[in-house]
């Protein structure tokens, strides 16, 4: 759930789109890049974006009483790095501010930081860390993905307290906010880690060499992977 | 075992639902009404203290179907490409 259109006060939505501005510069670079580079990635680049499409549609109930959405960055912020995930968010974004008064033109900017570069930069930091580790390769995308939705919450937690710490004082604002956002999440983002781990075992599957390519595992564990589904 | 994440998934996603269902019940009990959406809570938080939003959307869905009819469509734009590309990633597996 995005922060509501006129739900955050002057200074703060501009501070948002000004810190998210940057990534979304070096995102189109990126893109740019990758088009002109990689353009066998380009599927893969549709089916992130698409998964954000798909899972940020999905308002679905949690265990504390209230519905909330996962985010599906994750997937593009392994595969492609926190940037061009944070250009995917934005898509999605300004297509649920237009047509469904859902977030906010005005808050697009805090939104985006949070969906589209706070989630996908922990989802990408623990897929580098967990596959240099040696670690199980779903479990790794698992964790990145899951930690990604609820990072998202906790942002979004923080960017409301920084804006209405009211007579509590930030912790206090924050703890509410975390209520209601975080714990909302939690369930959400174990399922969401659950099914992106499941696609990454499709693309293991389908288009080995394109991982491969965006240097995302060496070919011994994809082979080793593939044993093991075979 | 081949499809062991599948059937690990697809388990997740059933304790998932049952709670929802066992939860539900609970509530229903209760007699409250639950089941919002965590930003309207949000609001509602922030509408208690006095704040007044500076902006409104300029289009609202202008019912519940015509939105439900919207992230329908957004949800099918999405599942169409994942199924288009996988789809196409399979074939030209099997055909190679």
């Amino acid at each position: 759930m995005h922060i509501m259109e006129g739900f955050l006060p002057s200074p703060w939505w501009q501070v948002w789109f000004l810190v998210s501005l940057p990534f979304i510069v070096i995102g189109l670079y990126q893109v740019n890049k990758l088009v002109q580079e990689k353009r066998e990635a380009l599927p893969l680049l549709a089916v992130a974006g698409a998964f954000v499409f798909v899972l940020s549609s999905l308002k679905l109930p949690s265990f504390n009483g209230s519905c909330s959405h996962p985010t599906g960055t994750g997937l593009g912020a392994v595969l492609f790095g926190p940037c061009i995930a944070a250009v995917l968010g934005l898509i999605v974004l300004v297509f649920q501010a237009v047509f469904l008064a859902h977030g906010g033109i005005t808050t697009l900017g805090a939104n985006v930081f949070s969906m589209g570069i706070a989630g996908p930069a922990v989802a990408y930091l623990i897929y580098k860390v967990g596959i240099r580790a040696g670690a199980n390769t779903y479990a790794t995308v698992f964790c990145a993905a899951a930690l990604a939705d609820l990072a998202t919450y906790v942002v979004t937690s923080v960017q409301l307290a920084l804006a209405f710490p009211g007579t509590a004082g930030f912790l206090g604002a924050f703890s509410a906010f975390a209520a209601i956002f975080a714990v909302t999440q939690v369930p959400l983002a174990i399922v969401e880690g659950a099914v992106i781990a499941l696609v990454f075992k499709y693309i293991v599957q389908l288009k080995p060499e394109i991982l491969t390519r965006l240097n995302l595992l060496p070919e011994s564990t994809i082979r080793k992977l593939q044993e093991a589904a075979a | 075992m081949k499809y062991g994440m599948e059937i690990a998934v697809a388990a997740l996603i059933l304790v998932f639902a049952a709670v929802f269902l066992l939860q539900d019940a609970a509530i229903r009990a209760t007699g409250e009404e639950a089941w919002g959406g965590a930003d309207g809570n949000a609001a509602d938080l922030i509408e208690a203290s006095g704040y007044e939003p500076w902006a409104k959307p300029f289009w609202e869905p202008p019912s519940g179907e015509i939105e439900s009819l919207l992230f329908a469509l957004q949800a099918a734009i999405g599942a169409v490409i994942i199924g288009y590309i996988f789809g196409y990633w399979q074939g030209s597996r099997k055909t190679a």
